[in-house]
């Protein structure tokens, strides 16, 4: 079948948006719309002493200006984490209470005051200007670090010396011991910096209240509409569930930032109930650098021990992690169970200890950004290994393939149980592509030309599919994080698949298409995936932590599975055959070794007519399925990244770039490629030109794109991805997923190749040009010292 | 972010100094000064349009003097709102020292800038800062040599 699994199958999604009939948020326009802007302080911590709106409330065109005081008066409540962290003197996190609208305090700059309601987009914003807030500004603090010092300013009265909590997995005694019996030790001060998400589409929401029903209708840019309708109801008291209906149409990109469920949602809401008006808002570029959650911001001190023989015999790892001003909705879960967790690497490692300090800062808040904590884990796993066998004076090759973990399952010391993959088999394969054995040739070359050539290796694994519902839940998650699906066979033998996953880019409507193409043997033409709106779909946990193949596709293949069984009955009795000689292949259902068939819009017409159905059988032909994973996937692979560095600038160029991943099964390799492609340029940016940067006293100054630096095309090199794949055997397909494996496994791969080029490890993300050539100067120094 | 300059003034302390104090004569050297008026003998309001980048705004502030010593000085300490484009706050230490006939006048400022001015011009604001208060210095040089020659 030329559409089912492995076929390169064009993007059924593209058209619409190639020829602009997209339809995202900002497109609906609702009748009697009015537009929202947002009052937000221009101060990192202050005192709200009053706010005056008389004289936005008298200008034109002006609907309404709300506050805190009025939100949280109408019994709209705080926004929460939903993932509990207990620390480890088995405390609860010292979560600091958030409204939407800041009543007393704000906590960072962007922190909303107040939303001015208007007809037009300039009236609103205009008003919002002259709202008169009277602040007292107080103490900041943006580094973890320093938030964590006595005398620190506090942000939350809750939040003594601003820890949120103090987390630790892993036997810290055991590997105390095994670390001090080591025969050689590395030690390292990494910082991962922290990142805007900088999705295409910023955040917009256009909410709806209809006072016939008591009504209300929310479009907005989100990557889990069902997990924000359940919040917007559970916990902010907006609506009952039945009282709210959530649609997140075409979304453009999310890269986790889509996943929360932020102030201006829950204001626009409430502010269409106050008004009776549809309320829009769109976030500008700089609102979105303000207020979309950011990602990373570790500052972490590493510790690894290796024995005579080059095996590791442990690993200490102690993290600050900055969540900035309040704890966002998954905010406590990113630098905990989605790092701490990932820190055996590829490695066979018997003591393992993270100890994680959570700390609040006067800055946006913090959350999982694509990757999300594994990043952060493989950046300090594959930057030890670099710099051990460095020290050691080993190749980086070989000192990991000496530790890599063979047998399967294996039992990490920090809780992950890896159940397939074959590290070596990633790593001769990226070797080979990136020609490994001829560098030392293309290092001489370079350096005939004046250039530093370098290379760094990269072997990350990662923790995909989440997650098996009960197993996240013992660790504080607030939510199972199952999919569901509906399989509806039209009687005319179309098919509409309704799937709790959502697509904001990945292409669902291709390649979850192509797995029913394969299974009923029917083109995907006659395939529609229908997501994104509660009112459709049964309910769904959405698309992050490359989930929607391997949880959101196994849930389609246990409803098909539904389906085909009573396709069966329908065709045996028909055809008068026995259901075991009963086959179903190129969209006819077959009595195998004869030539009697139905196609398959006859079983479909068949079962709603019900004229002719097994007896007893209920008509129709619609099967839903939840399915609950039951494991993580671990998707892994070795990237090889190969730089050149002008000595006179600093300057890095990225002269080759290989990728080897083990994703599992794929439904579609062009699609597979394009989110490597994306991932590693993300993973790029990071390594050499974004950071978000906040001066001393909490003002953003990397707030549009004259400050911070997104990858272009001709920062990047044309990638060499390879794909060396085991089955995953934990879900149906055998896939491990593959949306964030570029951006987690480039970074340290980048950096390791830059430190090799100029001989000094000592350098931090993002290595711009003048840092590079800061380092380039301090090891020539200590070179002429010595 | 911190600025300081040094300027020689063709004139005597005593009329530098009556000069610092003299209301009309800061509202012409101020750049973009719309209003200033004095509300006690130490505070006066000020209404300043000033552009740093992409960003224009109209600051309302108040202006204090402290640490007064005719005629050898004194600080002054101010704070601005300016609207959605945020705010700006900082200080300055002035001081007089005779030279001959002439007075050499030292400036040592601190300011701090918040809000959108920050987020869109933070590249810009050091050297339009000190622009700002070179280009006030001058000013009040100028203006006071005027003076002095029209007298």
């Amino acid at each position: 079948m030329s559409e089912g699994i492995g076929a390169r199958v064009l993007r059924k999604e593209d058209k619409r948006f190639l020829i602009g009939k997209g339809r995202y948020t900002d497109d609906i326009i609702e009748q009697n719309q009015a537009y929202a802007a947002f009052v937000r302080s221009p101060h990192a911590h202050a005192i709200v002493k009053s706010i005056d709106a008389s004289a936005a409330e008298a200008m034109d065109g002006v609907v309404a200006v709300l506050n805190g005081a009025g939100l949280t008066g109408d019994g709209i409540g705080n926004i929460i984490c939903g993932w509990g962290v207990t620390s480890k003197d088995g405390s609860p996190m010292n979560m600091g209470a958030w409204s939407a609208l800041a009543t007393d305090k704000v906590r960072y700059v962007g922190d909303a005051v107040a939303i001015v309601i208007a007809d037009s987009i300039d009236q609103a914003r205009l008003a919002a200007e002259a709202v008169e807030v009277d602040y007292e500004a107080l103490p900041v603090v943006v580094q973890s670090d320093a938030a964590l010092e006595d005398g620190a300013p506090q942000i939350h009265e809750n939040a003594p010396n601003n820890l949120i909590f103090d987390w630790e997995i892993g036997e810290e005694d055991a590997t105390d011991t095994a670390l001090a019996g080591a025969a050689y030790t590395t030690e390292m001060d990494i910082v991962n910096n922290r990142l805007s998400p900088n999705a295409m589409e910023p955040r917009a929401a256009i909410a709806t209240f209809n006072e016939a029903d008591d009504h209300y209708t929310l479009y907005t840019t989100s990557q889990n509409p069902h997990v924000a309708r359940l919040v917007l109801s559970a916990f902010y008291n907006v609506a009952p569930e039945h009282k709210l209906r959530v649609i997140a149409p075409d979304v453009g990109g999310g890269f986790g930032s889509k996943i929360y469920i932020y102030p201006e949602e829950i204001a626009c809401l409430w502010a269409s109930m106050k008004t009776n008006r549809s309320v829009k808002w769109t976030s500008d570029r700089t609102e979105a650098f303000l207020t979309d959650a950011h990602g990373r911001d570790h500052i972490t001190h590493a510790k690894i021990g290796f024995d005579k023989d080059h095996k590791i015999v442990g690993l200490k790892v102690d993290t600050k992690a900055n969540l900035g001003a309040y704890m966002s909705l998954f905010s406590s879960a990113t630098p905990t169970y989605l790092y701490a967790t990932l820190l055996s690497g590829q490695y066979n490692i018997a003591n393992i200890h993270c100890n994680v300090k959570a700390v609040y800062t006067n800055t946006v808040p913090v959350d999982a950004y694509r990757g999300a904590g594994r990043p952060e884990a493989s950046y300090v796993m594959e930057r030890m290994m670099e710099t051990a066998a460095r020290e050691m004076g080993v190749s980086p090759t070989e000192l990991r393939r000496k530790n890599f973990v063979q047998e399967f399952p294996h039992q990490t010391p920090v809780i992950m149980a890896y159940d397939s993959g074959d590290f070596a088999a990633n790593q001769d394969q990226a070797m080979k592509a990136a020609d490994y054995a001829d560098f030392e040739a293309r290092r001489t070359e370079a350096a005939s030309r004046g250039k530093l050539r370098g290379i760094g290796f990269s072997n990350y694994i990662e923790a995909c599919g989440i997650a098996p519902s009960a197993a996240v839940g013992s660790l504080g998650a607030g939510v199972g994080l199952w999919e569901s699906a509906e399989v509806r066979v039209n009687p005319v033998g179309t098919i509409e698949v309704l799937t709790g996953s959502h697509s904001h880019g990945q292409g669902h409507e291709t390649t979850f298409a192509q797995i029913v193409a394969e299974r009923f043997g029917l083109p995907t033409e006659n395939i529609q995936i229908v997501h994104g709106d509660t009112d459709k779909v049964q309910f769904g946990m959405g698309t992050y932590g490359s989930r929607s193949g391997a949880v959101g596709m196994s849930a389609i293949v246990k409803a098909m599975d539904k389906v085909e069984a009573k396709v069966k009955k329908i065709g045996a009795h028909v055809l008068e055959a026995s259901e075991d000689d009963i086959i179903i292949e190129d969209g006819a259902v077959k009595v195998k070794g004869t030539d009697k068939q139905m196609l398959w819009h006859e079983v479909g017409l068949a079962a709603y007519t019900a004229h002719n159905i097994p007896e007893g059988m209920e008509p129709g032909l619609k099967e839903t399925s939840f399915y609950d994973p039951s494991n993580f996937t671990f998707p892994a692979g070795c990237y090889i990244c190969e730089v050149e560095v002008d000595p006179e600038t600093g300057t890095t160029e990225i002269v080759q770039f290989v990728a080897s991943d083990d994703f599992g099964t794929i439904i579609n390799p062009m699609i597979v490629e394009g989110q490597v492609h994306g991932g590693i340029a993300q993973g790029i940016g990071q390594a050499l030109l974004e950071g978000v940067v906040y001066d001393d006293s909490g003002q953003l100054l990397s707030a549009s794109y004259m400050d911070y630096t997104m990858p272009r095309a001709d920062d990047l090199p044309s990638y060499s991805v390879h794909h060396q794949s085991t089955e995953c055997p934990g879900n149906p397909l055998g896939m491990k997923g593959c949306g964030e494996a570029g951006a987690i496994g480039s970074p340290p791969a980048v950096i390791n190749a830059i430190t090799d080029a100029i001989g000094n490890n000592d350098l931090s993300m993002p290595a711009t040009p003048a840092k590079v050539w800061a380092a380039i100067q301090a090891a020539s120094a200590k070179q002429a010292a010595e | 972010m911190e600025m300081s300059g040094e300027y020689s003034i063709d004139a005597p302390i005593a009329e530098v100094w009556a000069a610092l104090n003299d209301i009309e004569i800061l509202k012409v050297c101020i750049p973009g000064c719309e209003e200033l008026e004095q509300v006690s003998e130490t505070e006066m309001t000020a209404k300043v349009a000033l552009k740093i980048g992409p960003v224009k705004a109209r600051f309302n502030g108040v202006v204090t003097f402290e640490n007064i010593t005719p005629p050898e000085g004194y600080s002054i300490v101010g704070e601005g709102q300016g609207g959605v484009a945020g705010f700006a706050k900082g200080g300055a230490d002035v001081r007089l020292v005779e030279d001959g006939d002439k007075t050499v006048l030292t400036y040592q400022a601190k300011a701090q800038v918040g809000g959108k001015i920050a987020q869109l011009g933070s590249r810009l604001i050091k050297s339009t800062a000190a622009k700002l208060a070179d280009k006030f210095f001058k000013n009040f040089r100028d203006a006071l040599v005027a003076e002095v020659a029209s007298a």
